[in-house]
């Protein structure tokens, strides 16, 4: 037993032991989203659907293509945030609460960066 | 904390045992909602990814989102958008320490459950009609 108090040993810390840093940051990418959110939908919802030279024009547009590579990497950001918070509350098993936090960690990470090299990819073809 | 008992507390009554409130509806379509949209950022990354590699591949993808499922999908992701958006201001508002009292709570709830089919519809119209 160490001679801390209880107050410092739990002070800063969650059962994730990573202080409010992760409340913090789901709170930063929420507000950024809300504007990335309203200038993302309206150019994909009117790409969506269209032909593929309309679709690459779109987002050969320099304002468009910056949204859309923010929107992907703030939103998944956020996304991983969230999903590790449900496998948190839900997964008890503690090899698969490790493996999908990893899987968590690794998917939106692939997924980010995949995104963001295909609205690159058609953003530098004009 | 080794020398803290953690296994003999009283447990809070399991969900089931409340009668159900809009907040809880509320709240749990923030979750749903969130976990539903991991499938919509696969289908939008996807098809990111498509219109990269080449028309062919794109035909299909473009297809498939917008096939009756893709479509059903996509207004499905984009009411869980409306309602994540306007739930997640109102926990936002929270964050600040304000509407935190029962009857703006009900209240705020009601705003969300009946704006976020509102708001689908705002942005469907203007998407359609623009």
């Amino acid at each position: 037993m160490s001679y801390k108090t209880d107050y410092a040993r739990a002070h800063g810390w969650g059962s994730a032991h990573e202080g409010v840093h992760h409340f913090w940051v789901q709170r930063v990418t929420a507000i950024a989203l809300i504007p990335l959110t309203i200038f993302f939908i309206f150019p994909f919802a009117n790409a969506l659907g269209g032909s593929y030279e309309a679709v690459r024009a779109t987002y050969q547009n320099s304002w468009n293509a910056f949204i859309a590579v923010s929107f992907v990497i703030v939103g998944l950001w956020h996304l991983k945030l969230g999903l590790q918070v449900i496998i948190e509350d839900y997964v008890h098993s503690k090899p698969l609460h490790l493996t999908l936090l990893l899987a968590n960690i690794i998917l939106n990470a692939a997924f980010g960066i995949a995104g963001v090299l295909a609205i690159a990819k058609i953003a530098f073809s004009a | 904390m080794t020398d803290v008992n953690r296994g003999n507390r009283p447990l809070s009554p399991h969900l089931q045992v409340y009668r159900m409130y809009i907040t809880m509806v509320v709240s749990g379509l923030h979750r749903i909602s969130g976990f539903g949209m991991t499938i919509s950022a696969v289908l939008i990354i996807w098809w990111f990814i498509a219109a990269a590699t080449s028309p062919e591949y794109f035909a299909v993808v473009n297809g498939l989102l917008t096939s009756w499922i893709g479509t059903l999908v996509m207004l499905a992701s984009l009411y869980g958008l409306c309602h994540h958006l306007l739930n997640g201001i109102r926990h936002l508002i929270w964050d600040t320490g304000r509407l935190f009292d029962v009857e703006t709570i009900d209240k705020t709830a009601w705003f969300v459950l009946l704006g976020a089919p509102a708001l689908t519809l705002l942005v469907l119209l203007i998407v359609l009609l623009g």
